[in-house]
């Protein structure tokens, strides 16, 4: 119940509201410019005259007789063939995210229980890791892919994306199983189970919402990933980052650049679908896991 | 992709056996694992190659990518290499040279290059290391309706008259910032300078060592002819590449611009532009300097090698399927969409430009080991001269400290 | 815990992370004290399309000789991590001699890329991380006090710019903040100066990558923050509010306390990550104003044509061992946790 001291607008509260509608505009505005100039053609969207030519699509309507065109959509989904990038993609994500989820939870676990000064140092060791510049660690992989021959696959991709994810992923679950009470899987044991089947039967069925919440995390470094995957895989198996980068053309030749914008609004509306579905429990399971870590 | 669809066109017309009029494609079922960059020229040619030959290979595969240059070296290091050949550019294949990555060519040429033209052939010390299909350069473009709206009469041929033109636009008030050139700071300004070093009558290196050789009253003077253009470019000149020069011109912002003649066709097809611009724009040979004859451009080519660790018989069928798309019959079909080099080329209007530069007698991009260190010196250490910060001679100095501490790594210099 | 137990639990996760971090982690260190060997340069003259001009090339077969007598190069030792493009000892004190003033010293070690280039690291990590922190603190609590009705949409809305791949993201507000762009043009017409722009000036860009910087990182402690005020205690709050708190100092001295650990945490990603800016550089074509030491990595291995591994695997180590200083505050804290809970 809301009490009369909550609901009513003190000169804070109306500066809250106006604070936070300001942000919502500024997160807002430049996805729905976006949304909007995806529907024009190049020289309006990215108008070197005219910056109202992206609302109004002055060019738009010279080059295809309408304000509205779809020529970026087409261009991306059927002439480019992007929805391979994005199976390719699904792929990848769903792998990546599994493994990491996996070898995190077990990992995580184990550093909660263990009290001895070697689980710090793991942790720390796990940082150290990730403060390493990723595109040094892409250089360093190419010759030995190239020379093993698994350069250029998805699982490769997969493992090294699963690999550099591993200390965020760590780290994270870590803080989150130290909330999860110790006595849980203690007095388990204490009834004869192993440690393993503690974790099964006691461990896993309450961990989800902190499960979920390092997912969400996982799912967008592997989804948003560009250092990895566009050295690493070969053109058929190209996600779609990578994909979009090669819309927009280099030095020598003038890219689609309106393909990759289009791309970008559609790949962007399965990621919305995924927050608002999963909204609930990336709250409460962070509120689950770091806040007392 | 588009590959696929190329495949499919090659497997049908190999099935129906009208592919094979007379394209000589080597010993039969080998592997042919072309490497490319993305661009029309080259998927002109490696698709007539598909075209010509997938049947008679036992795997043709054709990977085009935007970062080619990144990974081709550690892809051909091994032994099979991972791929049979790559479509390089004079500074890449110097990059491959360096590692001792690519095949000399002569028997290759001698058996299956009969369509070739004698100056297709790059040869080092007698060697053929690739064949060049394709040219390309910097240099002028112009819109001739506003020159004539402010007064300049013809089409500026040195830096001096392109700078009067530009004073003389800007002096009518028709636009403040007329001119627009790749500036954006790394490769961009590297390029920059060589082509006015070059116009200077420059040498990056003290001849026959990897010593730098740019600080000096020369590459001052070229420093100079630049700072003199980009008193006129637009003021974000420092972040702008093809793309945004592009952009500009085609939104009518600019008119005189020193771009890449491979932007000429885009920029005078009709997409992203009016009439008005397409119709006044004129593609001119890149300016000469302070009374020189050289003008200021870097000529460029494209053209195809041949990886070293592959088996002899995957060589030479990779080379027969690429050298029999590099004929008059395949420029006839695509003959629009690159400055050809190929027998039967017709140049058209967006090739007069870059004819135009090399004829005027513009350098080739220098094809020495240690280019690429010099040329990434000059692109970080410029900026600092044209932002106003430093004179000429003190970026020049960085530049050469830059480089040399990079050669001496890479072991060009002790 | 039991040894065992544990070694089976962390092997997975362990295995990976040595296999992909940390063995190319030694291996780039070993790398770092090479350098390549003497090129034998030979001589010669190339011909193509455009007439012919001598020039040189490397002699690979006798340059493969060397090399197989010692694969790894010769040996430099510290020398790369000294040398012009790093921590430049002799220049640094060249400059110390040879300069007059103080502020000359300053102008001449900041004309070195390494400092250059760290010095915008630096200012890029202390500016973004605590503005991201203080303003994702400030808009969770906002967004909590929101109606339920718009709160859902709202924390919906608020992580659009972490949804948006940064590729195109900063693409698009690359044009926006160009002089014809929405952004640019409107800041024009504020300041009434139709000479403004933001890409030729370096206060202005580093004002718009640190910008950029919080809007797009802005997201990740806005969450995490938010998730956190659901935990806070009601009655604490209830109790601060009888005895007369006003509303800032329950906040200030009950939630802030509550959040810390999530501070800590979300200050440890973020110093780490900021400290390693690279994309919005590139995307930016902000080369020309700023730096960081992971362009400079980026520069080394694809703009040099052949890699320079020596010099990105010490700038590499550099940036570890700078995360490492970052981070030593923040680690201590966990160290005294570790030990408090452990007991």
């Amino acid at each position: 119940m809301a009490t009369k001291r909550d609901t009513q607008l003190s000169p804070l509260a109306i500066v809250t509201y106006g604070a936070v509608a300001l942000w919502l505009i500024i997160a807002a505005f430049p996805f729905l410019w976006t949304f909007w100039g995806s529907f024009k053609v190049q020289a309006d969207f990215f108008s070197k005259a005219d910056w109202t030519n992206a609302l109004y699509g002055v060019n738009t309507v010279r080059e295809t007789g309408g304000a509205f065109t779809g020529q970026g959509y087409e261009g991306a989904w059927v002439k480019e063939e992007f929805w391979k990038n994005a199976i390719n993609s699904t792929v990848v994500v769903f792998f990546t995210v599994t493994i990491s989820l996996t070898f995190g939870t077990l990992g995580g676990y184990a550093l909660a229980r263990s009290g001895f000064r070697y689980a710090f140092w793991i942790l720390f060791a796990a940082l150290v890791f990730r403060a390493m510049p990723h595109i040094t660690l892409v250089s360093g992989y190419l010759l030995p892919f190239f020379e093993w021959n698994i350069w250029g696959i998805k699982p490769t991709t997969i493992i090294v994306l699963v690999a550099i994810n591993q200390p965020f992923t760590l780290w994270m679950l870590h803080s989150f199983f130290l909330n999860i009470p110790k006595d849980m899987d203690e007095s388990a044991m204490v009834d004869g189970c192993t440690r393993f089947q503690a974790f099964r039967y006691v461990i896993i069925p309450v961990m989800w919402p902190g499960v979920i919440t390092t997912g969400l995390f996982s799912f967008l470094l592997a989804y948003n990933d560009f250092a990895v995957t566009a050295m690493l895989l070969s053109e058929e198996n190209e996600t779609i980052i990578p994909a979009i980068n090669s819309f927009l053309g280099s030095d020598q030749v003038e890219g689609s650049i309106m393909f990759a914008v289009a791309a970008v609004v559609s790949v962007t509306a399965p990621l919305l679908v995924l927050v608002l579905f999963f909204q609930r429990q990336i709250v409460s399971g962070l509120t689950a896991g770091a806040v007392k870590g | 992709m588009f590959l696929k669809n190329l495949a499919l066109a090659g497997a049908l017309a190999g099935l129906m056996g009208s592919a094979a009029i007379a394209a000589d494609c080597g010993p039969s079922g080998h592997s042919v694992r072309v490497l490319g960059s993305d661009f029309p020229a080259i998927q002109a040619v490696t698709g007539t190659a598909e075209t010509n030959c997938a049947a008679n290979a036992g795997e043709f595969t054709i990977t085009l990518r935007d970062n080619t240059r990144d990974l081709m070296n550690q892809a051909l290091t091994p032994n099979p290499a991972e791929y049979t050949s790559v479509i390089v550019a004079n500074s890449t294949l110097t990059q491959l040279m360096n590692d001792g990555l690519v095949r000399p060519l002569n028997d290759l040429v001698e058996k299956y290059g009969a369509n070739l033209r004698p100056n297709q052939l790059i040869t080092i010390d007698g060697d053929v290391m690739a064949v060049a299909f394709m040219a390309n350069s910097q240099h002028l473009f112009v819109r001739t309706d506003i020159l004539e709206q402010a007064g300049v009469e013809g089409i500026p041929s040195t830096v001096e008259e392109v700078v009067a033109a530009a004073e003389a636009i800007r002096a009518a008030g028709i636009m403040k910032h007329p001119l627009v050139m790749n500036m954006n700071v790394g490769w961009n300004v590297g390029e920059v300078f060589n082509l006015f070093y070059f116009a200077h009558g420059g040498e990056l290196f003290k001849p026959g060592s990897a010593e730098p050789n740019v600080n000096n009253e020369t590459g001052v003077a070229a420093l100079n002819s630049i700072k003199s253009l980009i008193e006129y470019a637009h003021p974000d000149h420092l972040s702008q590449a093809s793309n945004e020069t592009q952009g500009l011109w085609e939104a009518g912002q600019a008119a005189l611009g020193i771009m890449w003649g491979s932007r000429g066709g885009a920029i005078l097809d009709g997409e992203g532009s009016t009439d008005e611009i397409t119709s006044n724009t004129v593609l001119a040979a890149a300016p000469t300097v302070a009374g020189g004859a050289i003008p200021a451009a870097t000529l460029w080519w494209d053209g195809v090698t041949i990886a070293k660790n592959i088996p002899d018989e995957d060589a030479e069928a990779t080379f027969a399927a690429l050298a029999s798309a590099l004929t008059a019959d395949m420029v006839a079909e695509h003959n629009d969409d690159a400055i050809w080099l190929i027998e039967g080329f017709q140049p058209g209007p967006a090739a007069a430009g870059v004819s135009a530069t090399a004829a005027g007698g513009a350098k080739p991009y220098p094809m020495i080991p240690f280019v690429n260190l010099m040329h990434n010196a000059l692109g970080s250490e410029l900026v600092d001269f044209y932002k106003g910060d430093e004179t000429a001679e003190e970026a020049l100095a960085d530049v050469e400290a830059a480089y040399t501490t990079a050669a001496k790594e890479a072991g060009f210099l002790n | 815990m039991k040894h065992r137990t544990f070694f089976w639990f962390i092997l997975p996760t362990l295995s990976a992370m040595i296999l992909f971090i940390a063995l190319p982690i030694v291996s780039v260190f070993i790398q770092s004290l090479f350098i390549q060997h003497e090129q034998v340069i030979v001589e010669s003259e190339s011909c193509g399309p455009f007439g012919c001009t001598p020039t040189s090339s490397v002699d690979t077969e006798a340059t493969a000789k060397l090399r197989e007598e010692q694969p790894l190069g010769r040996f430099n030792g510290f020398n790369t991590y000294a040398n012009r493009s790093h921590l430049a000892f002799a220049e640094v004190g060249e400059a110390w001699h040879t300069t007059d003033s103080l502020g000359g010293f300053i102008d001449a070690v900041m004309d070195l890329p390494f400092y250059k280039a760290l010095i915008f690291t630096l200012s890029y990590t202390f500016v973004v991380t605590p503005l991201v922190i203080v303003l994702g603190l400030a808009i969770a609590v906002g967004v909590n006090k929101l109606p339920k009705l718009i709160k859902g949409p709202s924390i919906f809305v608020s992580l659009l710019p972490f949804l948006v791949t940064p590729l195109v993201g900063s693409l698009i507000l690359f044009w926006m903040v160009d002089g014809d762009g929405i952004i640019g043009a409107t800041l024009q017409l504020i300041f009434d100066d139709p000479s403004l722009s933001i890409k030729a000036s370096t206060p202005l860009m580093w004002i718009m990558l640190m910008v950029y910087g919080v809007w797009h990182t802005l997201p990740f402690s806005f969450i995490t923050f938010y998730a956190g005020l659901q935990t806070v205690p009601q009655d604490i709050l209830e109790a601060a509010r009888i005895d007369g708190a006003s509303k800032w100092q329950s906040m200030m001295l009950v939630v802030v306390p509550h959040l810390m650990p999530l501070v800590s945490f979300v200050t440890l990603m973020l110093l780490m990550d900021n400290f390693r800016v690279f994309e919005p550089i590139v995307s930016f074509n902000a080369q020309a104003h700023a730096t960081s030491l992971s362009w400079f990595i980026y520069n080394d291995l694809r703009e040099s044509g052949n890699p320079l591994y020596a010099s990105a695997g010490a700038t590499s180590m550099l940036t570890i061992l700078g995360v490492v200083i970052l981070l030593t505050p923040v680690l201590i804290r966990t160290w005294r946790d570790f030990n408090r809970k452990s007991h």
